[in-house]
């Protein structure tokens, strides 16, 4: 790639690819576009089956010619794939399957009537499709980071052209200094999106004016939380922007070699880097003097092998390194001393997406999204006990009642919302009374959660919240690095404490030190790893108090899930079928022949055998 | 950032006092220069500064979470709070978490009234252990190799000997494996030190805050022989020894205690107490000889020396291309043994087979020497029992001998008793070069040279070069301790970049006097003092006393010769003062 | 069942890959993802050639192997099993779930069975929290499960 006009150029030509997706039917050259969501949820539900259902459909009526199929990123509306769009119509079809594909084709390809009964709930009125941001699940939604997910095919560069792909790294590389670049993010506000909304543009600030003869830019691609999975959408869905972002960041703080340290689960999106990376590099946007300047700037992917720790900066570069990811205290921080002792810009994928478009659209069209303090918008990962399981993007300042009641369509099953949990191991649950807060990242905070990278899990009343707080503590001793003693063996002391708890061996006693401890480990540890650690303890005994006082005074889990705690009983409506005698593996259930069984709860073992078995939902779990 | 030329300071507050320090100081650094005394766990100086124990904890102005003050750097303008009660009830309750993970047998660990987390617990007011009733993790106990005990259940994740193990001796043989509360410090599948191309330096045990990495306990082997009437046992000690053991008791670093230390051997019952320093001589004869055949004779250069068995260790495992580089001589008291079991045995007629021989070493890694099969004469090990400097105070304490009021006696003085200022410097870095060149260029020249202080291969950095014209040649040799930076030296060596004729190499860091069977020294005192100096020190003064200060003017070396041996290297020599190395395996799989 | 792990066919595939990797900087980690790859785990006589190519200490190399879940020692089963336990599955039922293979298949979390057929793990996020509560085996995957123990003899059954 030599000038601005080549690019410009390139754009022209191929607009035509994805004019249809845009309602343009005159300029382009086929008829109908198929957008297959090829992200990871829709292929673990078979969308690459779907695809090549679709190719032989097509050739079987003759329309290859005339329909172009495409794999795209995740739609974001996981509960309901896999996912096929076809445009120009918009149509959404939801929870498609490999067989219909061919209904699909024939009936709306081939005759030209969109198949309703396929369709999106909501996606319509009637016959009539209505645009695809009025479907109440997009509404709310203001996708920047996730723009293109969903709209272009990754695996192709000239569809990210035909959206100003590169246009922003061309105007910063021919256009820009470096500092006019860094005073344009620092002015945006953005703050790293990947757990600590430290200004991105501060970070890159430090790099610049740290002397050095390398310097290194690295794309923290590993994203651990469990729940969260809005890096890899975006690496799946939208490759070129990080690419472009990290050339562009490259450029600002006068670095030549760039890392995006992935995981290791992450197939799918580590094979469309990669694809995306070698297209960059055959067009000249990677390797050597870009766009003829004598800036250079080539990109490695590094694979991460299965530790949620190094998602912490310092402990990621030690991974790069070749060694065990274990933090190091800051500072210095890697801005100053990172990868090889070299100054390092290390910012998480999603914050590199916003990048390109900061640059384009500049610093205040940023900055009017969100809140004072949080600007922009955010992606959340949207689990759990909701409807619309799946990834959103909202602006920062949106309320929790909105993202899950509006966006996320609310509980299902009609059960009652009792808790969200935002930031993963390191975030903190929310109860009733928080749903009107704005959301961003100092109320999160000031609530004792956390953004984190944006993991939202909602949980109904089924759910324990001892429990839940002893599941995210499960993970952290799990992942704790072992390097320093709060969090190796403090978390593993907390988790035996809450093994207690749930057991009905505990004391009230406990459960003040269980929170002396925790915010011991909170001040006290190495990384933000430990220093996070206890928010889901802290913050479910704070907002839910008498539910561990349930367990440790009474002996009883409220939400039935705590197995210690609980007792299996045959209710007066069982009709003596015998069938779960036969089949409790320790001969607990006595009981005649068509007479009310007894369950002896000194034996019972609380397998729930009985409970699957039971063809009258005669026996009680209390 | 770092290593810039001019100091520039900056002003700082801790607890309330004002600081002014270099920028380049930790807040533990900066803390001490005002008397605030700031405890450590893992923290020590030049080997292991991470800030994982979290017991170095302090506040620091603008920051919620404590900070590490031993990682920390000072800045213009920081405030810092050491003692407040969000601090001290943070390192009260990470103390209550690492003793959790630690086995509470302190009335019976090796460690006992000298470990530096016994200290610490009381320091931090620990009064209960909240968490003890929860059972331990599966731990290890390797007491297989000749030298080194680990024992996991005491360890405490300090990693102080993996950083040691790696930075300082380029080995690796100990590090972190595992993950979370799995964590450990061990070997590559927690294999035997036996089975690890560990060089039983030792520098893990002298690292170790407590009781989890010690050397093999030999003294009741040496109880037993003393009581022994048919037995003649003879002890000799290492030059470092006397330059540390009066620490065991309680005296000044840098004190010489070589009188009351003889005094005290004798009342143990040797029969004969001779010094080390002698075999010295004979190894600068014979090393001497042996370089100056190579330089003559078109031999193998660089010559390296061979009396660290550290070193000769790490050469044999990770560096078997330099074995024909190695003297072939035997390390100064493998020597004293083999004259003993010969030499000495004849002139007094005694059964060799009934003598026994102690050495009183600085040293762990003289115990997987003196097992070394070629390391014997006549079926005989040269050496019978070597005990570290530590155990030899040990035998003085259970032996009830008032240290302090003992007063100084003298070595024996026949065959073995005499000694000069060349064979006491082989305790320290550079001193055995030094002793050699003394003998060296008096032989290259022709004549008794009296500039005899070789200042440039003193001192603690860690590679010293100089060089030389002697006879008319070009002659250049470097000094280089701690197996690392050995490791560094000959990587150059081979690259070409540099080259040598000889080349002194000490396992450990400063030489013996720093050698893994020295003294325990707490972190705190580490902090304040450079020990290796110190005790170094004691050795220079003994040399700079001596009337005889080259190994050749030895009179009773040059007696064995005369008497015994011939000439420096004759036969007789070769069958009694040399050896041979095998390259070994790098990673030995079994 | 004790299975071949290290042959030659296998080394000359790590001997390629060293090449290809040793002396670049942080060569390590990507030398023992291919390891992983080639032999189904890295063991002892695996570390042992990379050390000797690479020059870093065995513990060293042991130390980073035990340090990342996605590395192992031992091989695996012919099939493994992972029930994701990320937070979205986790609250809709994934311990359940995990327990049931537990029973059923035999087998502990983290190990394998002893017939050497079944690894069972508990895995971090895979990401299809729409399809949650979900489970992998091998390359197949099974979402939006009701977590009752039948569902799981049925899965089991296939293999």
């Amino acid at each position: 790639m030599k000038s601005l006009q080549e690019l410009e150029n390139l754009k022209l030509q191929s607009q035509k690819l994805v004019n249809l997706r845009l309602g343009d039917r005159q300029n382009s050259p086929h008829k109908h576009h198929v957008l297959i969501c090829q992200g990871t949820g829709c292929v673990s539900a078979k969308a690459t089956v779907i695809e090549e259902a679709f190719h032989e459909h097509l050739a079987k009526h003759n329309l290859t010619e005339d329909v172009v199929v495409a794999r795209t990123g995740c739609f974001g509306i996981c509960e309901a794939g896999p996912v096929v769009i076809v445009y120009p119509e918009g149509a959404f079809y939801s929870h498609v399957t490999p067989e219909d594909a061919e209904r699909i084709t024939k009936n709306h390809l081939v005759e030209g009537n969109v198949v309703t009964d396929l369709l999106l709930e909501g996606s319509s009125v009637g016959d009539k499709i209505i645009p695809i941001n009025e479907i109440p699940f997009y509404k709310k939604q203001k996708r920047v980071s996730l723009a293109l997910c969903g709209l272009i095919n990754p695996e192709n560069i000239l569809e990210y052209i035909a959206f100003d792909g590169y246009k922003a790294l061309a105007k910063a590389v021919l256009e820009m200094s470096p500092k006019a670049i860094i005073d344009e993010i620092k002015e945006s506000g953005i703050r790293g999106r990947g757990g600590g909304g430290f200004s991105t543009g501060r970070k890159w600030e430090f790099t610049m004016n740290t002397q050095a003869d390398q310097k290194y830019i690295v794309c923290n691609g590993d994203e651990g939380d469990p729940g969260a999975f809005m890096d890899r959408s975006i690496l799946e869905g939208d490759p070129h922007a990080i690419i472009e972002a990290m050339a562009i960041a490259g450029y600002a703080v006068g670095a030549n070699q760039g890392y995006v340290y992935v995981r290791a689960e992450y197939p799918i999106a580590t094979n469309r880097l990669q694809i995306a990376i070698d297209q960059a590099k055959d067009f000249g946007l990677l390797g050597k003097n870009i766009f003829e300047s004598d800036f250079n700037f080539d990109l490695e992917i590094r694979l991460g092998a299965g530790a949620f720790v190094c998602g912490e900066e310092t402990a990621l570069l030690n991974s790069i390194e070749g060694q065990r990811g274990m933090p190091n205290p800051r500072p210095p921080y890697p801005a100053v001393e990172g990868l090889w002792g070299k100054p390092t810009v290390i910012n998480n994928v999603e914050t590199f997406s916003n990048i390109p478009q900061i640059i384009l659209n500049g610093a205040k069209w940023f900055s009017d999204m969100g809140t004072e303090g949080s600007n922009g918008t955010k992606v959340f990962a949207l689990g759990g006990k909701i409807k619309n399981t799946g990834l959103i993007e909202v602006p920062m300042g949106i309320t929790l009642r909105e993202v899950i009641f509006d966006v996320g369509g609310g509980i299902p099953n009609g059960k009652k919302f009792k808790a969200v949990q935002t930031g993963g191991p390191s975030g903190g649950c929310l109860t009733e009374e928080h749903l009107d807060t704005p959301i961003d990242f100092d109320n999160l905070t000031r609530l004792g959660a956390m953004m984190g990278s944006g993991g939202m899990i909602v949980m109904d009343e089924d759910n324990c919240m001892v429990d839940i707080a002893k599941f995210f503590l499960e993970f952290t001793v799990d992942e704790s690095c072992g390097k320093c003693a709060p969090c190796r063996v403090g978390t593993k002391k907390m988790l035996n404490i809450l093994n207690r708890i749930t057991s009905g061996t505990s004391e009230m006693a406990e459960l003040d030190r269980l929170e002396e401890l925790a915010k011991n480990i909170k001040i006290s540890s190495l990384c933000g790893l430990g220093q996070t650690a206890p928010n889901p303890v802290l913050s479910t005994l704070k907002n839910f108090r008498e539910e561990y006082e349930a367990h440790v005074k009474d002996n009883k889990c409220p939400s039935g899930v705590c197995k210690d705690l609980l007792n299996y009983f045959i209710l007066d409506t069982c009709i003596g079928c015998t069938l779960c005698t036969r089949h409790c593996p320790v001969n607990a259930i006595t009981g005649e022949k068509k007479e009310v069984h007894h369950i002896d709860t000194k034996t019972c073992i609380k397998c729930n055998v009985c409970v699957e078995k039971c063809k009258f939902n005669a026996i009680e779990v209390r | 950032m770092r290593g810039k030329t001019a100091m520039k300071t900056v002003n700082l507050t801790i607890d309330d006092l004002p600081v002014q320090v270099d920028e380049n100081m930790t807040v533990l650094e900066a803390a001490l220069q005002v008397g605030i005394d700031i405890p450590t766990l893992c923290f020590l100086k030049g080997v292991c500064e991470v800030g994982d124990c979290r017991i170095c904890v302090v506040e620091v102005d603008g920051f919620d979470n404590l900070k590490s003050a031993c990682v920390f750097p000072v800045s213009e303008g920081m405030v810092v709070k050491t003692h407040t009660k969000k601090v001290r009830l943070s390192r009260k309750s990470t103390m209550e978490l690492i003793l959790a993970t630690h086995s509470k047998e302190c009335l019976t660990c090796c460690r006992s009234t000298n470990c530096e987390l016994q200290t610490l617990a009381e320091e931090l007011g620990i009064t209960e252990l909240y968490y003890s009733d929860e059972s331990p993790e599966e731990v290890t106990y390797d007491d297989k190799s000749n030298s080194i005990i680990r024992d996991q259940s005491k360890c405490i994740l300090c990693a102080r000997c993996a950083h040691v193990c790696s930075k300082t001796q380029g080995t690796g043989i100990l590090g972190f494996v595992g993950r979370g509360v799995k964590t450990r410090v061990t070997t590559a599948f927690d294999k035997s030190l036996a089975d690890t191309p560990c060089l039983f330096c030792g520098q893990c045990v002298v690292s170790c805050p407590v009781g989890a990495i010690s050397e093999k306990v030999d003294i009741d082997k040496v109880w037993d022989v003393l009581e022994d009437p048919d037995i003649h046992v003879v002890v000799q000690t290492a030059p470092a020894v006397r330059s540390a053991l009066g620490e065991e008791f309680g005296l000044p670093f840098g004190t010489n205690v070589q009188g009351k230390m003889v005094a005290a051997l004798k009342r143990l019952g040797f029969n004969k107490v001779y010094d080390t320093s002698f075999g010295a001589d004979l190894t600068i004869m014979e090393e001497g000889h042996e370089l100056l055949d190579r330089l003559n004779n078109d031999g193998v250069l660089p010559m390296i020396t061979s009396c660290s068995p550290g070193w000769v260790r790490y050469c044999e495992h990770y560096y078997p291309e330099f074995i024909p580089n190695l003297s072939s001589c035997k390390s100064p008291h493998q020597m004293v043994g083999a004259v003993l079991k010969s030499y000495y045995a004849e002139k007094n007629n005694i059964d060799p087979a009934k003598i026994f021989v102690v050495s009183v070493m600085p040293c762990t890694s003289k115990k997987d020497e003196a097992a070394r099969p070629e390391l014997s004469v006549n079926g005989l090990q040269d050496v019978d029992c070597v005990i570290t400097t530590r155990e030899l105070a040990k035998m003085i304490r259970i032996g009830r001998i008032d240290f302090d009021m003992l007063e100084d006696a003298e070595f024996d003085r026949d065959l073995l008793g005499e000694y000069t200022g060349a064979g006491i410097s082989f305790g320290a870095t550079g001193g055995v070069m030094e002793a050699s060149l003394r003998t060296v260029a008096d032989i290259m020249e022709s004549k008794e040279l009296r500039d005899i202080d070789y200042t440039q291969v003193r001192g603690m950095s860690d590679i010293k070069e100089a060089t030389l014209v002697l006879g008319g040649r070009i002659f250049r040799v470097a000094v280089v301790h701690g197996t690392a930076a050995a490791g560094r030296l000959l990587d150059l060596i081979k690259s070409g970049v540099t080259t040598y004729d000889f080349i002194e190499v000490m396992g450990c860091s400063g030489g013996c006097v720093a050698g893994g069977g020295q003294p325990h020294v707490t972190a705190k005192e580490k902090m304040k003092l450079d020990i290796r100096e110190a005790r170094a020190n004691v050795l220079r003064e003994v040399d700079n006393s001596k009337d005889y200060r080259k190994s050749h003017q030895n009179p009773q070396v040059q007696k064995l010769y005369t008497d015994y041996l011939g000439k420096p290297n004759s036969q007789k020599a070769h069958e009694l003062l040399h050896t041979h190395y095998t390259a070994k395996e790098k990673f030995p799989l079994e | 069942m004790v299975k071949e792990v290290i042959c030659k066919d296998r080394l000359a595939q790590l001997e390629t890959v060293m090449d290809e990797h040793k002396g670049k900087k942080g060569c390590l980690m990507p030398i023992l993802h291919e390891s992983q790859k080639i032999f189904g785990c890295i063991p002892l006589g695996v570390q042992k050639v990379i050390a000797d190519a690479t020059g870093i200490p065995m513990a060293e190399i042991y130390g980073v192997v035990t340090f990342y879940s996605h590395f192992s020692i031992e091989p695996k089963g012919d099939f493994v099993i992972g029930v994701c336990m990320g937070t979205a599955c986790y609250v809709k039922n994934a311990g359940k779930i995990l327990d049931d293979f537990v029973k059923q298949a035999n087998v502990k979390v983290g190990e394998t069975s002893e017939d050497g057929k079944f690894t069972l793990e508990a895995t971090r996020c895979i990401g299809a929290c729409g399809l949650a509560p979900v489970i992998t085996i091998n390359e197949d995957v099974y979402g939006r499960l009701k977590a009752d123990a039948q569902e799981v003899a049925d899965i089991l059954a296939k293999y």
